[in-house]
């Protein structure tokens, strides 16, 4: 699971191209052609059907599609206050996510540079290793343990902590836990990338200046690293916002984001339509979100990305 | 460079126990003794990995999911590599606005790719196929294997292209003698992300596959959201296994850290 921004880290960690480029457009076209037929035929038509799906009408009971298109599938959408609070959770779960993420990956990002070896290699690996670990086995663990008779509720119960189970397991806070864990570890990705090109002397000096450890992170480091943080930000919201697997097992049935309400339409009642008006408004508030997320770092921090 | 601070160590130390909790209950609980989940307080017994071997149908699973993530992943490969190529070897600007559009399925939630291939394989009936999976899923770790080709491409120093040609090679030598194996461990890397990310992949999946095409990871969330047997929690340990195994070797291959932020390794 890699993010949708990785590829402005990856341009400015790149090599420099010194590559000599001299093939002409056949030579780049006849050797890009295959992929652009698969991604044409997998990748634009299906979305462009998605997308005028979403202005067709189903009909009930012949389970149907009817001819003629149609706003009302949006309309439905945007005036039912079911999906309203659906979008809202969604997009105050991808908040929350990213902020609680932002705030333990940044420090822990920066811990890791500092670690000697061979403490630094096996714990990045050790970080960074959930990321090749399936969202399904990620999110059975925390079902595992925040379950009504989960091990935190029988570890609680029996230290005489408290005298009935919490129920954590199918509320808001479940998903959000759930989320971090997947979406911390991209958030220290990118700060980590951020760090490896962030200058040390400066940090000598407000050392060598009389400045606490705390001061020195807070001042001088995050300044410095603030397009990391700000792009690893981005990533945790957009990653939320998308998760699928994560939020349907921790929040069961009653607490429902867009993906989970997705497919529900899409698996579950058949109707196509309001499922695909459903994804293209999630696609469209993502794209929306990342376009001024964007455009905001590059206005703030114009030397950063040249 | 100093040392950490005792606090900021604590801070680690909570921090790894928050990412490794949910991993380590689930091969503790998958070692328990008892029909229900739960911790194996009353000894250790590896019932629910002989149950999960005699489970015809996760093995089937496991077996499709495989060949399915080989099949994604060379095809992604051999697609991508001829594009990283010409992205790093032109200079026109149409040709490396291609980068972008190559890698925009990675800036599309998932699910808009599931439903997109769910709608596009029904209108052609080819929902639940292996060839419709196997397509679906290329698209989707295409930018992966790109990202990584592109890298070892553009880090690719001409002056041995050059010297090899000034000594008399043939273009086709260059190529397979000089270019690949200079290539090898990006694509090797490509290959190998693209692959368990194929393995991995639920949200796509759960649109496209059939019952006879259900994928590892996409039984094992069915299950649970219908049962509480410890055999998902021996499935998801061979799944924490395969992933483990696949870390290390992309860290030697590659470098853990390059390879998620899709630089070049050095």
């Amino acid at each position: 699971m890699l993010s949708p921004n990785s590829r402005a880290v990856a341009t400015d960690a790149g090599l420099p191209r010194a590559t000599q480029r001299n093939w002409n457009g056949a030579r780049a076209l006849a050797a890009c052609s295959p992929a652009l037929a698969l991604y044409f035929v997998m990748f634009c038509i299906p979305l462009v059907l998605v997308f005028a799906l979403s202005f067709r009408t189903f009909d009930v009971g012949t389970g149907q599609l009817q001819d003629g298109l149609t706003f009302a599938r949006y309309l439905e959408v945007v005036s039912d206050p079911y999906f309203q609070e659906i979008f809202l959770r969604t997009v105050g779960i991808s908040l929350v996510v990213a902020a609680i993420s932002v705030a333990l990956g940044t420090p822990e990002a920066y811990i890791l540079n500092r670690m000697r070896a061979p403490w630094r290699s096996v714990f990045l690996l050790v970080v960074l290793g959930p990321l090749l670990v399936s969202v399904v086995v990620r999110t059975l663990g925390w079902t595992i343990l925040i379950g009504n008779n989960g091990l935190l509720n029988q570890a609680l119960l029996s230290l005489g902590i408290i005298e009935k189970p919490l129920t954590i397991l199918f509320t808001n806070g479940a998903i959000v836990l759930g989320l971090v864990h997947i979406c911390v570890p991209m958030v220290v990705v990118s700060v980590w990338t951020s760090l490896q090109k962030h200058d040390t002397a400066t940090e000598r000096a407000a050392i060598s200046l009389g400045a606490s450890p705390l001061t020195v992170f807070t001042k001088i480091v995050v300044p410095q690293i603030m397009p990391g943080i700000l792009s690893g930000a981005l990533v945790a919201f957009s990653i939320a916002a998308s998760a699928f697997a994560t939020p349907a097992l921790l929040g069961g049935r009653a607490v429902k984001v867009v993906s989970t309400a997705v497919s529900d339409e899409f698996l579950g009642t058949l109707d196509w339509p309001l499922g695909a008006a459903l994804a293209v408004l999630l696609l469209a508030v993502n794209m929306l979100i990342a376009t001024l997320w964007n455009k905001a770092m590059r206005a703030r921090f114009k030397e950063a990305f040249k | 460079m100093n040392e950490n601070s005792r606090l900021a160590l604590v801070f680690h130390a909570l921090f790894i126990v928050f990412l490794m909790a949910p991993l380590v209950v689930v091969v503790a609980v998958s070692l328990t003794a008892e029909a229900y989940l739960s911790l194996p307080t009353t000894g250790l017994s590896l019932r629910w990995f002989y149950a999960l071997f005699e489970n015809r149908q996760f093995v089937d699973s496991f077996l499709f999911s495989v060949t399915l993530a080989f099949g994604a992943a060379t095809l992604a490969l051999a697609l991508m590599l001829p594009v990283a190529l010409a992205i790093s070897k032109s200079e026109l600007s149409w040709v490396r606005a291609l980068e972008a559009f190559f890698l925009s399925p990675l800036m599309l939630p998932a699910i808009v790719i599931g439903i997109a291939s769910l709608r596009f394989l029904t209108a052609i009936e080819m929902t639940g196929t292996y060839t419709g999976l196997v397509l679906c899923h290329a698209v989707v770790v295409s930018p992966f294997v790109l990202r990584l080709s592109l890298a070892a491409a553009t880090g690719l120093d001409q002056n041995f292209e050059r010297a090899a040609l000034s000594l008399g090679a043939t273009k086709k030598q260059v190529f397979w003698k000089i270019v690949l194996p200079l290539v090898k461990p990006g694509l090797i890397s490509g290959w190998i992300l693209a692959f368990i990310t194929s393995f991995d992949d639920v949200t796509v999946t759960i649109f496209v596959a059939s019952p006879s095409t259900m994928t590892l990871p996409v039984r094992l969330f069915n299950r649970i959201t219908e049962s509480t047997d410890p055999i998902i929690a021996s499935v998801s340990t061979m799944m924490l296994l395969l992933a483990a195994a696949t870390m290390l070797i992309l860290d030697r291959l590659y470098g853990i850290d390059h390879l998620f932020s899709g630089s070049a390794k050095r």
